[in-house]
């Protein structure tokens, strides 16, 4: 029997065993919901996930896509031979692509043929040209295993020595300077991101002080009845979690709508010169797997943040209350 | 800083004892009652609680302790937005307890005090009476080891304040140290019990 039990049996009441007229409907929150982490809150929430979300997706697309380019140009170098007065260019051309077929780490070495290279130059000198009468520059394409790179700095030197006005191009420059911008570019985007984050702290910060001054009353009674600070401040954070879900879910939402209509876009003008330019750059406009993933991760990050941001400021609200006022403790 | 409202006052409350506070209005029932509730802190003077003394008491320590005491308050201090019977489940809820391990407690206790109908209504629409009797329901469904109880019978009934006063006697007869501030004389005249009176901001003692 429980003390109430017996306290009320010793003051003559018939207990019955079961609770009769007993209610098993839900309890109310301590905290009620409506006057906490308004509306506003659920759409500052919302908007900082859905740009946090279209930040993430945009380093997404440049990191991917500066990859794509690198590894793209990391397969290939270039033999320029620059032609000159008494150079036979066809065997200059032979000896070149020769020498850089025998190192390991080149898969295939070609020399661009005078037809190639007349096509090259069609769009500047029209069609019909004789390349031999000119004095164009010619190529080799060195293809390279971009896993077992070949000793660039030997076979330059080789060349040099071997064959006259040829110059090895390994598009060094080039991937090093992809390498940066990618690298700014995802610098810029996550500093950003950081920003926003904490732009979304702040407001959860400002939204739970003013939720914890409209509900001193509760906070004194619920000290009174010996609740702990912990008990308080989870009281409070289930309302501020249920926000920042309800926030980030619709902010992630909105984010895959908007890449979703850009893919679409993109696929659907594919032919269009404005669609040729941004697939140029960006391949076809498809934020992968890894984005969308990277958009669920915003929306669980942001979810726990506003639920433990929300518990840091009661601890620290309540503890200032104390220190401040003891009388109100 | 105001006037000292409490000087000179010095007194034990025994283990399973049972006291009236009296004094006239003003005099420092309630001053007094927020110290030993921990819910005031004195200018001066030495008050030990449970045998701690309560200035080495820390923030952490403060809610278990309180647990041990039971309040009603002059003004009830009930949630508005939940039920009266939310309101005497509240202490419980607080410490962890499942609803199924105390729901017939509480509605036993409510149907006792007269507020089986009441359950579940919100406090606004409670008459003072009523109000007060969920306070004490809320005060004493823990079974603390002390009860203070400010006026405690202010806003019922005669009848209804004998009913309540068999209450506080049974549950001190369990074992909970009860101090009672009021300045009804009919109700003190019930009981023969330690009566303290405040006045001047002194305390007398007539055992
Ligand atoms: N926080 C406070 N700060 C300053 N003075 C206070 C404070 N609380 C109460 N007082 C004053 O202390 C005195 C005693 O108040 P208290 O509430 O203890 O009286 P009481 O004996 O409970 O009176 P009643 O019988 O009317 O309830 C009053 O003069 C009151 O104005
Ligand atoms: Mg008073």
């Amino acid at each position: 029997m429980t003390e109430t039990k017996r306290l009320l049996k010793n003051l003559g009441t018939r207990i019955s065993s079961g609770a009769r007229g007993a209610v098993s409907r839900k309890q109310m929150p301590i905290v009620p919901p409506d006057n906490v982490a308004g509306r506003a809150m659920v759409l500052v929430i919302a908007i900082m996930t859905f740009l946090s979300c279209l930040t993430l997706g945009a380093v997404t697309l440049v990191r991917d896509t500066a990859a794509t380019w690198q590894t793209q140009i990391a397969r290939e170098a270039t033999i320029q031979i620059k032609p000159e007065e008494g150079l036979d260019m066809a065997s200059a051309l032979a000896q070149a692509r020769d020498i850089a077929a025998s190192y390991p780490g080149v898969v295939d070495a070609t020399v661009v043929d005078a037809q190639a290279t007349a096509r090259l130059l069609e769009p500047w000198l029209g069609t019909g040209l004789d390349i031999e009468s000119l004095p164009v520059p010619r190529l080799v394409i060195v293809t390279i295993d971009p896993l077992s790179r070949p000793d660039f700095a030997a076979m330059r030197s080789q060349l040099q020595e071997t064959v006259a006005n040829a110059t090895l191009d390994d598009h060094r420059t080039w991937v090093d300077r992809l390498v940066a911008m990618a690298r700014t570019t995802v610098t810029i985007g996550m500093s950003a991101l950081a920003l926003m984050l904490s732009a979304t702290a702040l407001t959860v910060i400002f939204a739970t002080r003013g939720a914890m001054a409209g509900n001193g009353h509760i906070i004194e009674v619920l000290h009174f009845v010996g609740a702990e600070a912990p008990f308080i401040a989870s009281q409070f954070r289930r309302h501020f979690l249920l926000a920042g879900m309800k926030g980030a879910a619709a902010g992630g939402i909105g984010a895959i709508l908007v890449f979703v209509g850009f893919y679409w876009w993109s696929s659907r003008n594919m032919a269009t010169p404005e669609a040729d330019q941004a697939t140029a750059l960006f391949g076809n406009f498809a934020i992968g797997p890894s984005g969308y993933i990277g958009v669920g991760a915003i929306v669980v990050v942001i979810a726990v943040l506003t639920a433990a941001t929300t518990h840091v400021t009661v601890l620290s609200y309540l503890k200032n209350v104390d220190s401040t006022h003891p009388d109100s403790m | 800083m105001g006037p000292e409202i409490l000087r000179d006052v010095s007194f034990h409350l025994p283990e399973r004892s049972f006291q009236f506070l009296s004094g006239p209005s003003g005099a420092g029932k309630t001053t007094l009652l927020r110290l030993l509730f921990m819910s005031l802190k004195p200018t001066r003077g030495l008050i030990t609680i449970f045998g701690k003394d309560r200035s080495a008491i820390t923030r952490t320590e403060l809610p278990l302790l309180r647990r041990n005491i039971g309040v009603v308050f002059q003004d009830f201090r009930l949630l508005d937005h939940l039920t009266t019977y939310e309101n005497v489940a509240l202490p419980l809820r607080v410490r962890g307890r499942e609803e199924s391990t105390y729901r017939s407690d509480v509605i036993e206790l409510l149907k006792w005090v007269g507020l089986g109908e009441r359950m579940h209504v919100l406090p606004p629409i409670l008459s003072g009476g009523e109000k007060q009797r969920a306070a004490i329901a809320r005060a004493l469904i823990e079974q603390p080891r002390i009860l203070l109880a400010d006026e405690p019978t202010g806003n019922v009934d005669p009848q209804l304040a004998r009913r309540l006063l068999r209450l506080l006697i049974e549950l001190n007869r369990l074992g909970t140290a009860v101090l009672i501030a009021t300045h009804d004389l009919g109700l003190m005249d019930q009981v023969d019990a330690r009566r303290m009176v405040l006045s001047g901001g002194r305390l007398e003692i007539y055992d």
